[in-house]
């Protein structure tokens, strides 16, 4: 299949065919992951920059390992050791960087559209790991593996995602991904994390977690982002775990192979109980392992053709 | 421009061919012992798992078989349009094996080339041989085959075409001028 997009800012952007061509082919990534010699040649003299504006570990490391083990140079850039804590603008920061003739960039930033206000702008590739509240198209592809890797297949799956809807970039991506490969996705959260009109967007919403996670394929729980808004919008961790935190009790209203997925760092106690978080029906790490392939696929398939593609 | 298709061999041919090379495989390494198969997706990996059964027909053994991707080492990367990755099935270590690479149809090499780089990073095999059904010429790397089914001097603008059934099991090669 031939792939056209020249950077991948959002699922919203692509098509059910092309998220299924990535996920057929992170399938084929998969596997050097496992082997001894965890290498590839296909990116090899490609210079990555990872320019992260906002804290991550998890998405930078994998992202890091995908560029490595696909044999491109990768250069970290965190926000907190750059230039932007000297007072330059992104397009100055970006501008610079170009001038360094980088084949792709994988950009986190805390405002929604950053990622594509840089690619307007600049010649190389552009791949989202995290905008503000708009997307975080990596991580949903790479639930999408996963449900697909437990469950067999996506389409006619029912997936509930609890926690604070309003803030979460995972969140509106998984509802155009799993929305476009066929799942029906529903919603839970308190109130005051519930924006109003997201149904709009492709799923149903409730306002209790029973009555979201009964009977269905999967149960995605997001973090409350303690160092964020979160905080200000419940009334107190323990008052939010009670309502919406998961634990063996109320898990067993969903399916009995219901998986249960978390993007991480999980708030032990808060979103998810230890024994849920821990028990047979998780597949967290297996969510991390797949990033890896996930991440393989992207920077992979925006990599292959560039001579031919034009945006 | 109207093109013209042309049989090469048909499936008795091919069939012979590959009963010719299986004997030349167990001869040069005198029987199966460390031997493997790995065919390059998709038509050399149809053609290894029958040249599999033509070994056990003949020695009965049964060789391990293997098929291997080689997208993720071509050279191309930039200037290619179809990006799709295949995956590579290799259950058996390469180490101190003899592995007969296969493959349907030998041109430039380069897939050859990049075959060769994907199998010594799975392991350090004793060597490696190639077997080929048709050896079309036009070599843009020094590569030779060990055994080959049939020499076919063609011109750069003829393709070659060889047809495999439902069951992948060769049927027929074609040349196809344009």
């Amino acid at each position: 299949m031939i792939f056209n997009p020249k950077h991948i800012l959002g699922i919203r952007d692509l098509t059910a065919e092309e998220l299924t061509f990535i996920l057929d082919t992170a399938e084929s990534f998969k596997e050097i992951n496992t082997r001894q010699i965890k290498k590839v040649p296909t990116l090899r003299g490609r210079t990555i920059i990872n320019l992260f504006f906002e804290a991550s570990t998890r998405t930078r490391t994998s992202f890091e390992i995908a560029g490595k083990r696909l044999s491109a140079d990768t250069v970290n850039i965190s926000a907190s050791s750059s230039s932007v804590v000297k007072g330059e603008t992104l397009e100055d920061t970006a501008k610079n960087i170009e001038a360094m003739h980088p084949d792709i960039i994988v950009m986190r930033h805390s405002a929604s559209g950053a990622c594509e206000y840089l690619a307007r702008r600049l010649k190389c590739s552009v791949v989202n790991a995290g905008d503000g509240m708009h997307e975080h198209p990596s991580q949903a592809l790479l639930d999408a593996f996963t449900i697909r890797q437990f469950k067999g297949r996506i389409d006619g799956l029912t997936v509930a995602i609890v926690g604070d809807i309003t803030h979460s970039r995972v969140v509106r991506s998984n509802i155009y991904c799993l929305n476009k490969l066929g799942a029906k996705v529903r919603i839970a959260g308190p109130r005051t994390m519930l924006p109003p009109g997201i149904e709009r967007l492709g799923c149903e919403v409730f306002n209790n977690l029973e009555d979201a996670i009964r009977d269905v394929d999967c149960v995605m729980m997001l973090r409350i982002q303690r160092e964020r808004q979160g905080a200000s919008l419940i009334p107190s961790t323990r008052e939010y775990s009670r309502f919406f935190g998961l634990n063996e009790a109320k898990l067993r209203l969903a399916k009995p192979d219901a998986i249960v997925m978390h993007p991480g760092p999980i708030n032990r106690g808060v979103e998810l109980s230890t024994v849920v978080a821990d028990g047979p029906q998780n597949v967290i790490l297996g969510q991390v392992e797949n990033g890896v392939a996930v991440r393989m696929a992207l920077l992979y398939l925006v990599a292959g053709g560039e001579q031919l593609k034009n945006d | 421009m109207t093109a013209e298709k042309v049989e090469i061999l048909d499936n008795d041919g091919i069939s012979r061919a590959l009963t010719r090379i299986a004997h030349e495989i167990l001869e040069r390494n005198k029987g199966t012992e460390n031997l493997v198969l790995v065919g390059i997706r998709t038509g050399g990996g149809y053609l290894a798992a029958q040249l599999q059964k033509k070994l056990s027909e003949i020695e009965g053994v049964v060789v391990p078989l293997g098929t291997i991707d080689i997208t993720m080492y071509r050279d191309d990367l930039g200037t290619r349009n179809d990006l799709e990755v295949g995956q590579t099935d290799i259950r058996f270590p390469l180490g101190e094996r003899n592995v007969v690479l296969v493959d349907d149809v030998l041109f430039t090499g380069r897939t050859i080339r990049a075959a060769m780089d994907a199998l010594i990073d799975l392991g350090r095999p004793s060597n490696i041989q190639l077997a080929i059904l048709i050896d079309r010429g036009h070599r843009e790397l020094p590569i030779r085959p060990d055994y080959i089914g049939r020499n076919l001097p063609t011109a750069r603008n003829e393709l070659i075409e060889v047809e495999f059934d439902q069951q992948h099991a060769p049927q027929a090669v074609y040349l196809l001028r344009q």
